[in-house]
C-alpha cells in the first residue's frame, strides 16, 4: 500500500460519501457546500492523474466560480420552505432502481472485461503541464477555442436577456 | 512507482455519475437538479482523462475534452440560473412541481 493508493482511495471515500451526502441533505446549501467537497475530491484525482493544469482549472472554475454562483442565486432566492415536500416515493424507489441496477450492470462489465490488468501510471509524464497544453491549444486546438469563446458571448448575452425585467 | 487499476477508476466515475442520475431523479428543487447535473458532467470529465492516461498517453484529446467540457457547463451554469431567477420572479418557487404551464 503505497502512498499513491492511500491518496486513491482516500479520495474516492471522500468523493463518494460526499456527493451522497450532497444528494441527501434537505437544505440546497448544504447541498451545494458539499458538492464543494465532492469537486475537491475530483480534482485531486486529477493530480493523481497527472493532469495538473485540469486540477487548477477545475478548482477554480467549479469551486471557485459556478457553486459561489450557486450559493448566490440561493442567497438571492428566498427559500422559507427548506425542507422539499416528500411527494413521490415510489419516483424516489423508481430513481433508485434504475441508477442501481446500470450501475451494477456497468460494474460487472468492468469486472469482466480485459481492461482489468492495465494499470495507470500515475505520477509520470509531463504531458499534462501548461506549456504542451498551450501549445496544443492554440495549434491543433484553435477553431474549438474560438468557437467556445462565442458561445461564452452567446451565453452571456442570452443570461442578461432572459434575466432581464419586463 | 504504484499503479492503480483502470477499473478502479472507473468505478469511481460510474458511481458518480449514477449518484447524479439519482439527485437528478428524486430532487425537485431546480437548483438542486442542477448541481446534480453538474455532478454527471464531472464523472465524464473523470472518464475522459482516466482513458486519455490509459489509451494514449501522449497525445492530449481527452484534456481537452475536458476542459471544453468544463467551458460549456459554465456557460450552461450561467443561462440555467437566469432561467432560474425569472421563474422565481413569476412564481415565487424553484419547484419544479410548480411550473406546470407547459406541461399539457
Amino acid at each position: 500500500m503505497s502512498i499513491t493508493q492511500i491518496l486513491f482511495w482516500v479520495l474516492t471515500a471522500m468523493a463518494i460519501g460526499s456527493s451522497l451526502m450532497m444528494i441527501t441533505r434537505k437544505n440546497p446549501v448544504y447541498s451545494v457546500l458539499w458538492l464543494i467537497m465532492t469537486f475537491f475530491a475530483i480534482s485531486g484525482h486529477y493530480l493523481l492523474m497527472n493532469a495538473q493544469f485540469l486540477f487548477i482549472v477545475n478548482l477554480i472554475v467549479y469551486t471557485g466560480a459556478i457553486m459561489v454562483l450557486f450559493l448566490y442565486v440561493l442567497m438571492l432566492i428566498d427559500l422559507r420552505h427548506d425542507t422539499e415536500p416528500r411527494k413521490n416515493k415510489w419516483l424516489k424507489f423508481a430513481g433508485a432502481v434504475a441508477g442501481g441496477c446500470l450501475l451494477l450492470v456497468i460494474v460487472a462489465a468492468l469486472k469482466d472485461s480485459d481492461i482489468k490488468s492495465n494499470v495507470v501510471q500515475t505520477g509520470e509524464g509531463d504531458i499534462g503541464l501548461i506549456a504542451n497544453l498551450g501549445k496544443a491549444l492554440f495549434n491543433e486546438y484553435v477553431v474549438p477555442f474560438e468557437i467556445s469563446s462565442i458561445l461564452f458571448l452567446s451565453a452571456m448575452v442570452g443570461a442578461v436577456v432572459i434575466g432581464k425585467k419586463e | 512507482m504504484s499503479e492503480i487499476p483502470v477499473t478502479h477508476i472507473l468505478f469511481v466515475s460510474t458511481a458518480l455519475f449514477f449518484i447524479g442520475m439519482y439527485g437528478l431523479f428524486t430532487r425537485r428543487n431546480m437548483i438542486t437538479m442542477l448541481m446534480a447535473i453538474e455532478l454527471i458532467l464531472n464523472s465524464v470529465n473523470i472518464n475522459f482523462v482516466v482513458f486519455n492516461k490509459y489509451l494514449y498517453p501522449e497525445k492530449l484529446d481527452g484534456l481537452f475534452f475536458t476542459i471544453f467540457i468544463i467551458t460549456i457547463a459554465a456557460a450552461e451554469a450561467a443561462v440555467a440560473i437566469a432561467i432560474i431567477i425569472n421563474l422565481y420572479r413569476s412564481h415565487h418557487s424553484i419547484d419544479v412541481e410548480d411550473a406546470t404551464e407547459m406541461k399539457y
